[in-house]
């Protein structure tokens, strides 16, 4: 089995300060400026997980969870930082300390390089940087970014993630300078969590529309903490919207619904079940493709429902396999016995 | 059963006529000099597709590129865009997969064009799409075989299938422009 998305707690700040240059570590120790916020979640709520070491990790996700590899992402919230240096040197200080006390010391467990989003081209040098030093296989990207993803602005930065053969993987949060719903700024958490689904398929339609995968055509997207379920519905739009407007972009040659199939892959947890579950399995079918979801347990963070009990027990024998093993290993090209 | 349809001087380049004979509304294209004719129903849902706005074709292989080609020969219906070549009344762009209804298509060009799309060409190879990529769409729309005699302009409609019809056909005559 691959869990497709584990989280590794962030660093605290004198984690890295030997991993950064000496005026950073003293500006934070002179200053205010104390590095990143902390969490996406309220501290100590049940979804903001627990903090445990490599040996609780180890523990759950390996020997009690069962995977062979596990995909694990740091949400150090470098896009949080608006001094552009200041992101910059904790996201090379962050991707250090993960390589360090995480990925070399724990064989089974892959990582994802931190970028300053809000640079796309500091970004596209920290890739650069990362890409070939051993245990990274993606990208983080925080859903919600200043500009949409698809924009010119970022099509060089996806230039160079295809060219680094990491995946690109997109995951929930964010801390842009943007509002996180599409009408603005919302008053409550819940008004938040629920309109990322929104944010997911704003960036969706982004990207496709705006040619990334055009340009790119060998760039591969993992979204992580979606949802899946409004997926098709909103397939079924945009390829019907195309039909319409397609000669704006006319290097969208194909159904947008097809690119996605080609290009981007979907973690399963946390789940948006339907009061009736059976009914998921239809949800599933809707998506056109057996190659899409991956199973991923956001371990350390407790949701409400267990999207893998209860969606691979309703799932065919078959089904079940490609989405606990065979799609993740497909997609990130790990062997058998997960090496890449 | 051939009917009179225009003074060949009254459609200018890149101009159409709609005009009603047996009992159908039919567009009379233009195109450099070569006319073609299309029945003024969208097989897709029967929007009035000769009323739609005629474009060049375009493609483009990274965003930002385009390849234009200003020939004007690609009728959108003014209902939900479908594109059809005015040459071959074929339409394009839309994968089989998008599983519309396939729309059976009457006439003998039509036929053919049907024929054509059942045996699944492969697009990349398809010598008759607009521009490279573009993909042969699940309609035909009808198409007439359009004749300049002297100075008129006559559309040929193929004969109905029944005697009702065929004198139907026979009494609705000459023709009549609608616009």
């Amino acid at each position: 089995m691959i869990d497709a998305d584990v989280h590794i707690p962030n660093p605290r700040l004198k984690d890295l300060f030997p991993l950064l240059p000496g005026h950073w570590v003293e500006h934070f120790d002179n200053t205010m400026d104390k590095g990143a916020s902390q969490e996406y979640y309220p501290p100590r709520s049940p979804v903001a997980g627990r903090r445990g070491g490599l040996t609780e990790l180890r523990e759950a996700v390996f020997e009690q969870g069962g995977a062979e590899v596990a995909i694990s992402s740091c949400l150090y919230a470098i896009d949080s930082i608006h001094n552009p240096d200041v992101a910059a040197a904790l996201a090379t200080a962050t991707n250090d300390w993960q390589a360090m006390e995480w990925l070399e010391r724990e064989r089974r467990l892959r990582g994802s390089v931190v970028v300053p989003i809000g640079l796309p081209a500091a970004a596209a040098e920290e890739v650069e940087r990362c890409a070939d030093r051993p245990g990274f296989v993606q990208v983080l990207i925080p859903v919600r970014t200043e500009h949409p993803l698809g924009s010119r602005h970022y099509h060089p930065l996806w230039k160079t993630i295809e060219e680094s053969g990491l995946v690109a993987a997109i995951h929930f949060g964010g801390a842009p300078v943007t509002p996180p719903t599409p009408t603005g700024w919302p008053s409550f958490f819940l008004e938040e969590y629920t309109a990322m689904a929104q944010v997911f398929a704003t960036q969706l339609t982004s990207m496709i529309v705006e040619g990334v995968f055009d340009a790119c055509p060998g760039l591969r997207v993992v979204f992580l903490e979606s949802g899946f379920t409004w997926i098709s519905a909103h397939l079924w739009r945009m390829d019907k919207e195309w039909r319409n407007l397609r000669r704006l972009v006319p290097w969208v040659r194909r159904p947008p619904s097809d690119y996605f199939r080609e290009h981007v892959r979907v973690g399963i947890q946390p789940l948006d079940a339907p009061p009736e579950p059976a009914q998921l399995c239809e949800i599933v079918d809707q998506l056109g493709s057996d190659d899409l979801l991956l199973y991923a347990s956001d371990y350390p963070h407790v949701h409400a429902c267990d999207a893998g009990d209860l969606l691979l027990r309703l799932l065919p024998e078959s089904l079940r396999r490609k989405i606990r093993s065979e799609n993740a290993r497909s997609f990130y090209r790990l062997s058998e016995g997960g090496q890449p | 059963m051939k009917y009179v349809v225009a003074e060949a001087s009254e459609i200018e380049s890149g101009g159409r006529k709609i005009v009603t004979v047996a009992g159908r509304s039919i567009g009379v294209f233009n195109l450099d000099g070569e006319f073609f004719a299309l029945r003024n129903r969208c097989p897709h849902q029967g929007g009035k597709l000769c009323e739609g706005k005629l474009w060049g074709v375009i493609r483009s292989d990274r965003p930002g590129d385009f390849e234009y080609r200003p020939s004007r020969e690609i009728l959108c219906c003014p209902w939900h865009g479908w594109e059809f070549h005015v040459r071959t009344g074929q339409s394009w762009c839309a994968p089989e997969r998008l599983r519309v209804r396939r729309y059976e298509v009457e006439t003998v060009a039509g036929e053919e064009i049907a024929e054509a799309a059942d045996a699944g060409a492969e697009p990349a190879d398809d010598p008759d799409a607009p521009a490279p990529g573009m993909v042969k769409g699940p309609y035909a729309a009808e198409t007439y075989p359009v004749t300049r005699e002297g100075e008129y302009l006559v559309v040929e409609i193929p004969f109905k299938k029944s005697r009702v019809s065929d004198r139907t056909a026979s009494r609705s005559g000459r023709s009549t422009a609608d616009r």
